[in-house]
């Protein structure tokens, strides 16, 4: 097990440096560079020079890449082009709430779609099922700006049930140690605060859970229906168990396996629709920061977020297929 | 034979299955036929006889949907047809227990071997804990199974498939069921194995007392094994007879072929086998006459007239217009 997971690691080496080229120099080759967004149109080829040379931009691209590579791995990405601070200080900043946003979304994901798609089983054909399959290729379809801007026009602008953007509301005093405010609320003891964050967090992760919601209904309810008529499961009827003991144990157990490697997938992806929710709900997060940071062309803060996010990325995935071989010994290594 | 009451008896039972596009499958078509205490019964037929579609329904483990059942299967005097579900779910597992064809598949692949031993002695006997995990490990040693407490821990896929099938044969033992219907509990198994198997559930209904249906399209299994032998085909049940009168003197064609097919030891090294001319699926429905008479070598134009009656002999039930003659020789 231990030498899977070392050996799944180790993988990290070789893809980051490749993401790495193949970032620096799509970046690069991008037209414009960050000291013309830094100075306006009307910057002067001298200002432009001038900046350039600070930031070492005028140097060949494998000297900088050089200089980027030393730097990086002593987790030092450089400073924002445009907040002027370390691009790690950014980043302790934005990934707490990022995290927290995309937790929300799973736990609405998971906590609704495993339930719906084992009930549209259950039920094949009923109007549960229909409305589950209909709703679910709604959901995958339905663009999450699209969602997003909806959810927050109609429950927050017109219904005023939820706030319509950010991530707490400032008149509300409280400590940050976590940088995740629902946790933040709890450990410090300022529940009024925490309640206040889950508040801003429902609607953001509805929309950004709306795909994930729907792909993990499908799956649970195409598994389920896959699994109740598996052999195994005639045997725990012919033994006389008990409904909730077939379902739980020799229903559930396995039908969840193809859901938990669906849910990895997602849980990465929710990254790239945590730029849309984000910018939607002016929510300080991972996905706002990188959209400003493409506008800005802030290659440092492109660069180190976008490594990090695919590390993070390996290693969700890895978590999974151990999470995997936990539940399924036939896949269990050794 | 005793004249004891019977423990189970099957009265009419038909089973059809609605489809979709087509029309409706009759799987089992009036079948009737009685187990006594102890006693062991075999079921035979070609593939698609219906052997399966009996043993669910007695279990009640049909699916609900698109499906009837008619007639009654009486059990203790209830009507398991007619039983409240929980009330058969008591008795599943308790009283009548199940063996099914493929032990791969028939275990569940990620939960371990000890904990589908004791689910079925905690659901019917209470038992818990190291109480059911000794249970559990007898069980399975009392099954021919080395080394039970190590194998409880262990799932299916690292057993073989002949030991898949001893833990099946266990779970289905555990609760000392009155009845154990085996659905060709040998046939994905290895010749060497199928031997054994059978030789450990006949060891085991002497021992328990236990009345043991055995589904099989291997008349060398009934041989060994049977006192009473009901052939299907085509979902009716075309010739029952104790196991010595139907092996020594088959009345039905399709009996005297499925006999024919039989590899015998007594043969002659290199002696041919008879397979039944055609195939199964070759089939008449039986509102218009014997399903088998496409296939049979005795024939007569009024065998596809009309259905043909079971008829009730001495020692014997018989669904055939033109029998083999009573004194008739096998070919072998
Ligand atoms: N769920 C079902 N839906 C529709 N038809 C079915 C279903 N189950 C069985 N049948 C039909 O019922 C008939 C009898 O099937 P059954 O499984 O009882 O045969 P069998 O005698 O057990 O054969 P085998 O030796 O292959 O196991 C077959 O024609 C089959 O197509
Ligand atoms: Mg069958």
């Amino acid at each position: 097990m231990l030498k899977f997971v070392v050996r799944r690691l180790l993988l990290l080496v070789p893809i980051l440096f490749g993401l790495s080229v193949l970032l620096f120099v799509w970046l690069r080759a991008l037209p414009g560079g960050p000291a013309q967004a830094l100075l306006g149109e009307r910057a002067t080829a001298e200002s432009v020079a001038r900046i350039e040379a600070l930031y070492g931009l005028d140097e060949a691209w494998y000297v900088q890449y050089w200089k980027f590579v030393s730097a990086a791995v002593q987790l030092d990405f450089g400073n924002s082009a445009r907040t002027n601070r370390p691009v790690t200080e950014e980043m302790l900043r934005t990934f707490p709430a990022t995290f927290e946003l995309a937790i929300a979304a799973l736990i609405f994901a998971i906590g609704i779609g495993i339930p719906l798609g084992y009930f549209a089983a259950r039920k094949y054909g009923s109007w549960l099922d229909n409305l589950s399959v209909s709703g679910s290729l709604l959901g995958v379809a339905v663009p999450v700006f699209f969602l997003a801007y909806i959810l927050k026009y109609v429950f927050s602008v017109k219904l005023g049930w939820f706030p319509t953007q950010g991530r707490d509301d400032p008149r509300i005093d409280a400590d940050h140690p976590t940088g995740f405010y629902v946790l933040d609320g709890i450990v410090t003891g300022n529940l009024e605060a925490s309640w206040d964050a889950i508040m801003h967090l429902v609607l953001p992760a509805i929309a950004l859970g709306a795909i994930p919601l729907a792909i993990i209904v499908r799956i649970t309810r195409a598994s389920v229906l896959d699994v109740v008529h598996e052999d195994y499961v005639r045997t725990a009827e012919a033994k006389g168990l008990q409904e909730r003991t077939i379902t739980r144990r020799h229903v559930l157990r396995n039908a969840l396996l193809p859901v938990v490697t669906v849910i990895g997938l997602q849980a990465g992806l929710l990254f790239s629709g945590a730029i849309l929710t984000e910018t939607v709900f002016s929510f300080d997060g991972v996905g706002r920061f990188i959209a400003e940071a493409i506008s800005n062309r802030d290659y440092a803060v492109l660069q180190g977020f976008i490594l990090v996010i695919a590390a993070m990325y390996v290693v969700v995935n890895l978590l999974v297929d151990v999470s995997y071989g936990l539940i399924d010994p036939r896949v269990r290594v050794r | 034979m005793t004249t004891t009451e019977p423990l189970l008896d099957v009265r009419d039972l038909s089973v059809t299955f609605a489809r979709k596009s087509g029309p409706t499958v009759h799987a089992v078509d009036g079948v009737s036929f009685t187990v006594r205490p102890g006693e062991t019964v075999g079921l035979v037929g070609e593939s698609g006889s219906g052997k399966s579609v009996t043993s669910l329904a007695v279990m009640g483990l049909l699916p609900r949907r698109g499906v009837r059942v008619g007639g009654q299967v009486l059990f203790d005097t209830d009507d398991l047809l007619t039983l409240p579900r929980d009330r058969m779910r008591d008795i599943r597992g308790r009283d009548i227990a199940m063996v099914f064809q493929d032990p791969m598949s028939s275990l569940n692949p990620v939960v371990p071997i000890g904990v589908q031993v004791t689910e079925v002695l905690e659901r019917h006997q209470r038992l818990r804990g190291d109480k059911a995990s000794a249970a559990a490990a007898e069980l399975l040693s009392r099954v021919g199974i080395p080394d039970p407490t190590r194998r409880l821990k262990e799932y299916p896929h690292q057993l073989s498939g002949g030991m898949r099938q001893r833990a099946l044969i266990a779970m289905a033992l555990a609760c000392q069921p009155r009845l154990l219907i085996a659905d060709e509990p040998t046939t994905a198994l290895d010749v060497t194995i199928q031997a054994q198997i059978i030789e450990l559930l006949k060891e085991l209904v002497q021992d328990t007392g236990a009345a043991l249906v055995m589904i099989t399209h291997d008349l060398g299994i009934v041989a060994g094994l049977c006192d009473t032998v009901h052939v299907m085909y085509s979902g009716r049940i075309v010739e029952s007879a104790g196991r010595r009168e139907l092996f020594a003197e088959p009345r039905h064609p399709y009996t005297g072929g499925l006999l024919a097919s039989v590899p015998r030891l007594d043969a002659p090294r290199g002696a041919p086998l008879h397979p039944i001319p055609g195939s199964p699926t070759d089939v008449l429905r039986w509102e218009r006459g014997c399903a088998f008479a496409p296939r049979c070598p005795n024939r007569l134009d009024a065998c596809t007239d009309g259905p043909p009656p079971l008829e009730t002999l001495p020692g014997r039930r018989l669904r055939c217009l033109n029998p083999l003659s009573e004194t008739e020789e096998v070919p072998a």
